[in-house]
């Protein structure tokens, strides 16, 4: 008999689940702008994703609250965790793509490159613009081929460019860069191996050594490579290293006796979680940084009295405001709403769909004087989008670990993208003739 | 079981079996309909998955539970059947898709036998750590050479075309079609095998080997023909995956937690079985989805932070599995065929 009740119960907790599964919340955050977040709270990334997130969160509800939202138009963020995995994250993708719970979807995240790449695809037959700043594919700037990927901001070819330029800077200038030697220590993936096709432009442009070396994943042990780069007696280390790696690099110049003030590392390899655990060598370590971090931004100040005092944070370990990882998350909270507000500006002022998404993504134009106006300078380079350049700049700054905190050596120094543009553009059009896109041409280009 | 009960037994099937065949041609009805009327979120992210996954798991499962031969190297099977097909869709595109995905089916039945050569040497963990090395092997491989990701940039590979006599197969109801007939055929295919003398080689391969060979099979061949099997399913399952599901892939798409993955389904869904390894990898795909909607529905994000709850959901998930693994050890399966077993006497047990 107790198997018996055993099916029942089965078979009525299976019934619960799937009518809950089925069950749409009728549209309770209607008159809302959905932006979906998608999250890394558990899983590899966490310590990464935890301060990242709170950025974010915080940014959106001081919108929300304090500004009560874009022109009266309140942010819906509902949360869909992923622990940065592709399958979860296109799970979110398919529940949130045309809205939730009554509130439409304008843009869309992925927040991490891998579910990027899977839904380049998917996201430009659903028409769903898909954005994501810093680190996207750097051929996906070519808007006539990628109308739906927007990798705003940064790409890691202009990268290559301000390390260049920024070591020229401190040998005395470009034409003093010939014979130096420049050693690129990347990550062996996808991601590091972006570097390698501009810098092997800009060494015959400027006549620096090209030496480049891989690590394989994870990079716990890097010995080898760090014996290499002193026996080729390189001036430079360009540091483009992920997770574990970045300390490691750091320790290990450090023990073969490389200069720690000649290593620059990465975008991603520049937070405090990269030099806290390589200890005190860590020392006069550079890095090229697109999020800077800090807290005397008038921005971070507001968010400090308005939202971390009040309560009202989603960050649990305060010690992070201000930390490069939470500054990130603010800054990717100031691109999301200056597109609904650009959009709003076009189509009015309310909600926006994903094709309204687009249009406003094609025509952000963040400006010095509305970064200035939000609070940000310093911690947004100004941008401008179009759609023919889905990046729409190239700006970043090189920082210092000075052994408990990163200082700005620089303002923002400007990528000179011009250099790669025909190369970019080659890789996207054939892109474009492998998958049969059709290219679009000034007769598609929106013009207003 | 009295032997009393025995005649009611046969004369109560020749009775159902007119109302079981029917019942599956519904269901097969069903699921050909279904693009039709299903919403695409559903497609999308819950039959496709489970449907692809659940084929994984059928390789794994003539593998392991049939052969009896462990295998943690599945994702990597999946890996180069993904990569081959890539391969061949792109050097070779006059080749029709059914063909395609049966070579690369084939290339991965290669690497199988390949890495299944130490079975004929080693057995239980040492057996589990070599096929570990098939999983570290390929994606290696498939992130060191770039040919065969095209030189892409980012070392992605996704389908250039999903075409079958001139109908594209990309939108959301192709792709589920691609996906349910291949598995059926392939289904087909692994029902059949074992039920076949080879299956039952296998199975006397997995009870006791050294019978097995005492009584005339041949243990060498038998077993690397499992590799080759289960390696091709295993194969057409990845490139599915990849293409049908995810749209673009690389090689960390199969890493080592996917080859996990296979095994909790075989494990959850029932050793020796096929229609187990679909409720496994139903299991897998739709409990943290459920799991997540509950918390939704019982607006736990208002009391709690997001940090706890998705931390929680993990656990909960944890403990389902120990608590299924502890009370069906034979999985899903078998609770399903002992409901099955009690609704078919229902009206005349006590």
């Amino acid at each position: 008999m107790t198997k018996y009740w055993k099916s029942i119960a089965l078979a009525a907790a299976l019934a619960l689940t799937f009518g809950l599964t089925a069950a749409r919340a009728a549209g309770t955050h209607e008159g809302e702008q959905l932006y979906p977040v998608l999250t890394y709270r558990t899983g590899p990334y966490a310590p990464s994703g935890i301060p990242f997130l709170g950025g974010l969160q915080d940014y959106i509800r001081y919108v929300n609250e304090v500004e009560g939202g874009v022109n009266g138009v309140k942010i819906y963020t509902p949360e869909c965790e992923t622990a940065y995995s592709i399958e979860r994250g296109i799970e979110c993708y398919e529940r949130f793509k045309h809205g939730y719970e009554g509130a439409p979807t304008a843009i869309f995240q992925p927040h991490s490159s891998g579910l990027d790449a899977a839904l380049l695809d998917k996201a430009r037959q659903d028409h769903v613009p898909v954005f994501g700043p810093g680190g996207g594919q750097a051929h996906a700037f070519e808007g006539r081929v990628f109308p739906y990927s927007f990798p705003l901001v940064f790409d890691y070819w202009s990268e290559a460019d301000v390390v260049v330029h920024y070591i020229a800077d401190r040998v005395g200038g470009y034409d003093k860069l010939h014979g130096v030697k420049i050693a690129t220590l990347y990550h062996d993936s996808g991601y590091g191996r972006d570097t390698i096709e501009p810098l092997a432009i800009l060494s015959k442009k400027f006549g620096f050594e090209d030496i480049q070396i891989p690590v394989p994943h994870p990079g716990e042990q890097q010995q080898t490579q760090w014996q290499q780069i002193k026996q080729a007696n390189a001036d430079w280390v360009f540091l483009r290293g992920w997770g574990v790696m970045n300390p490691v690099a750091i320790k290990t110049a450090a023990r073969v006796g490389f200069p720690v003030d000649h290593i620059i590392g990465d975008i991603w390899s520049g937070s405090e979680d990269d030099t806290r655990p390589a200890g005190a060598v860590a020392k006069g370590y550079l890095a090229v940084s697109v999020f800077p971090p800090g807290t005397d931004f008038k921005i971070l100040q507001q968010l400090k009295t308005k939202i971390l005092d009040t309560g009202k944070s989603d960050l649990k370990d305060k010690s992070k405001f201000g930390s490069v990882y939470y500054n990130f998350g603010v800054i990717e909270g100031i691109l999301a709403v200056e597109t609904f507000r650009t959009g709003q500006e076009k189509f009015g002022h309310r909600p926006l769909n994903t094709e309204e998404g687009q249009w406003a993504l094609e025509h952000l134009d963040l400006t010095a004087a509305r970064v200035e106006q939000i609070g940000a300078t310093g911690l947004v380079s100004p941008i401008k989008v179009t759609w023919l350049d889905h990046v729409g700049g190239s700006s970043a700054k090189i920082q210092q670990w000075t052994g408990s905190e990163w200082k700005p050596l620089t303002d923002w120094i400007v990528g000179n993208r011009d250099l790669f543009h025909d190369v970019l553009e080659q890789k996207a059009l054939d892109y474009a003739k492998e998958k049969s896109i059709a290219v679009r041409t000034t007769a598609d280009a929106p013009i207003n | 079981m009295s032997s009393t009960t025995l005649p009611r037994l046969a004369a109560s099937r020749r009775l159902r079996l007119a109302p079981q065949r029917a019942l599956v041609w519904l269901g097969a009805t069903a699921l050909l309909l279904l693009p039709a009327f299903g919403d695409e979120y559903w497609i999308n992210s819950i039959l496709i998955p489970t449907i692809t996954m659940g084929l994984a798991g059928i390789g794994l499962n003539l593998l392991m539970g049939y052969a009896g031969l462990v295998s943690l190297g599945s994702a990597a099977f999946m890996s180069v059947g993904a990569f081959a097909s890539y391969n061949l869709l792109l050097r070779a595109p006059w080749l029709p898709l059914p063909l395609t995905l049966i070579a690369a089916g084939l290339i991965a039945a290669v690497a199988g036998v390949f890495f299944g050569l130490p079975s004929l040497r080693i057995k239980g963990f040492y057996l589990a750590a070599s096929t570990l090395g098939a999983q570290f092997f390929f994606e290696w491989l498939f992130t060191s050479y770039r040919w065969f990701s095209n030189n892409s940039l980012t070392l992605t590979i996704s389908a250039p075309r999903l075409q079958f006599l001139g109908i594209d197969l990309r939108p959301a109801p192709g792709r589920y079609l691609l996906v349910v007939a291949t598995t059926a055929l392939l289904w087909l295919l692994a029902s059949n095998l074992a039920r076949s003398r080879i299956g039952r080689d296998w199975m006397a391969i997995r009870d006791m080997d050294k019978a097995a060979a005492v009584i005339g099979i041949p243990v060498a061949s038998r077993k690397l023909l499992a590799y080759a099997i289960s390696s091709f399913v295993t194969g057409i399952a990845g490139a599915l995956f990849a293409f049908a599901y995810l749209g673009t892939a690389d090689a960390h798409s199969f890493d080592l937690d996917k080859s996990f993955e296979v095994l909790f389904i075989v494990l959850i869904g029932g050793s020796a079985t096929l229609f187990g390894n679909f409720l496994g990898a139903a299991f897998i795909v739709l409990t943290p989805i459920v799991l997540t909607r509950i918390v939704e529905w019982l607006d736990l994000a208002t009391v709690f932070d997001n940090g706890v709850l998705v931390n929680v959901e993990r656990m909960l998930f944890g403990i389902i599995i120990i608590v299924l693994l502890i009370r069906e050890p034979d999985g899903l399966a078998s609770l399903l065929q002992r409901i099955r077993a009690r609704w078919q006497v229902w009206p005349l047990r006590a």
